[in-house]
C-alpha cells in the first residue's frame, strides 16, 4: 500500500512540475547570440558598427520592459524601416532614395515559453545600470500640439524617426511604439548622451536640456498611446 | 665619434618611438559620410536621402558646385560640428560634434570638396 501511494505520488509530481522549465540563458546562446551581442562592449569602428545585425543586447535590462519583449518575441515585427544599418538595405530612386527591403530579414518567433524566458534572461543584463540611473524623469504636462512641434520643428527628431506607420524618417527606429518598448529612464538617458550607449550610432547627440527630455519622454508615451 | 653616436642613438630612439606608436586606425571620409551624412544627403548626395520625402527642409545637394562654392570650409565645418542652427540654416541638420573628431570634420569637408569638385568661398 505504502509503495502503491509512493508510485501514485511520483506521478502526480510529474504532472504537476512544470514541463521542462525552459533555460533562458540557453535559448538566448542558441538562438540570439549569433545577431545580438549579449556581452558587449558596443561597436567602435565604423566597420563593426555596420556589421551588427540586431541591437546589443547587453543591457537589455536597462532599455526594455519585459513583458514588451516577451510579446514582441511571439510575434515579431520590424522596428527599423531600413533594418539594422539603413545605408545597407537603402537603393537610389530618381525621386529619392528609398528602402531596398530585398535583403531585409525576418526576425525569429519565439513560442511562449521560450518568449518568457528569453525575456526574463535579458532582464539580468544591466550593463548600463549607472547610466540610466541618472535620468531624472519627471512627469510634466505636454498638449499634443506642443509635443508635435517640439518634435518636428524644434528637435528636429522627425528626420531619422517615424511617428506614425507612414510618417517620419527610416534611418532610425520607429519611434510611435517606442514607450511600449522602452523604459522611460532608458529613453531620457539615451536621448541625453546616445553615445554613451553606443559610441559610433548615427543618432546625434542633440544637447537637449533635462526639462526637453521630460518633454520627449512624455511625448513618445502619447504618441504610443494613440497608437494603441 | 661622440657626437655620430649621439645621432644614431637619436634616430635609433625615434624610429623605435614612431614604430611602438599603435596606429590608429582612423575611418575614412567616405565611411564617414556613409554611415552618417547619406541617411539624408542620400548616396548619391544629392541631398535626396531616405528619410527626405517627410522633411519640410530638401537637405543639401552636396554636389551641387555652385551652392557649395558659395560656403566656405569653416561655414560646413560649424554646420556639421554644431548643426544647422548654427549658421542659420534648419535644425533638421543636427550637431555632429557629439560623435564626430574635429580631424573628422575636418576630412568631411575636404570629402565635400570633393563631390561638388569645388573650392570654399574666402
Amino acid at each position: 500500500m505504502t509503495t502503491r501511494l509512493a508510485a501514485l505520488a511520483v506521478v502526480l509530481m510529474a504532472f504537476a512540475a512544470p514541463a521542462a522549465a525552459v533555460d533562458g540563458e540557453k535559448v538566448l546562446a542558441d538562438r540570439c547570440a549569433a545577431c545580438h551581442d549579449l556581452t558587449g562592449p558596443a561597436p567602435t569602428t565604423l566597420k563593426a558598427l555596420w556589421a551588427r545585425k540586431g541591437p546589443d543586447l547587453f543591457y537589455a535590462g536597462d532599455k526594455y520592459r519585459e513583458g514588451w519583449i516577451a510579446e514582441w518575441l511571439r510575434e515579431p515585427e520590424r522596428i527599423r524601416p531600413a533594418g539594422m544599418f539603413y545605408a545597407e538595405h537603402v537603393k537610389a530612386t530618381e525621386q529619392w532614395d528609398v528602402v531596398d527591403p530585398s535583403g531585409l530579414k525576418d526576425h525569429v518567433k519565439l513560442p511562449k515559453d521560450e518568449a518568457a524566458a528569453v525575456a526574463a534572461a535579458l532582464m539580468k543584463r544591466k550593463a548600463k545600470s549607472a547610466r540610466v540611473a541618472q535620468a531624472k524623469v519627471e512627469e510634466v504636462h505636454l498638449s499634443t500640439v506642443m509635443g508635435d512641434l517640439m518634435f518636428d520643428k524644434f528637435k528636429g527628431c522627425i528626420a531619422c524617426h517615424r511617428t506614425g506607420p507612414e510618417y517620419g524618417g527610416q534611418s532610425g527606429p520607429e519611434l510611435y511604439t517606442a514607450a511600449e518598448r522602452l523604459r522611460p529612464e532608458y529613453m531620457w538617458a539615451y536621448m541625453q548622451d546616445p553615445q554613451a550607449f553606443d559610441p559610433k550610432i548615427w543618432m546625434p547627440n542633440m544637447h537637449l536640456a533635462p526639462a526637453d527630455l521630460n518633454k520627449l519622454v512624455r511625448y513618445l508615451e502619447m504618441i504610443a498611446e494613440e497608437d494603441d | 665619434m661622440g657626437v655620430r653616436t649621439v645621432a644614431l642613438a637619436a634616430i635609433l630612439a625615434l624610429s623605435a618611438v614612431s614604430l611602438a606608436a599603435p596606429v590608429r586606425a582612423e575611418d575614412s571620409a567616405a565611411d564617414l559620410y556613409r554611415t552618417y551624412c547619406i541617411q539624408c544627403h542620400g548616396l548619391k548626395g544629392k541631398g535626396t536621402g531616405i528619410n527626405v520625402r517627410d522633411m519640410s527642409v530638401q537637405p543639401r545637394d552636396h554636389t551641387d558646385a555652385g551652392g557649395m562654392g558659395g560656403l566656405s570650409d569653416a561655414r560646413i565645418f560649424k554646420a556639421i560640428k554644431e548643426g544647422g542652427p548654427a549658421v542659420t540654416k534648419s535644425v533638421l541638420m543636427p550637431p555632429w560634434g557629439g560623435v564626430l573628431t574635429d580631424a573628422e570634420i575636418e576630412s568631411l569637408v575636404r570629402y565635400l570638396r570633393t563631390l561638388c569638385g569645388c573650392k570654399g568661398a574666402g
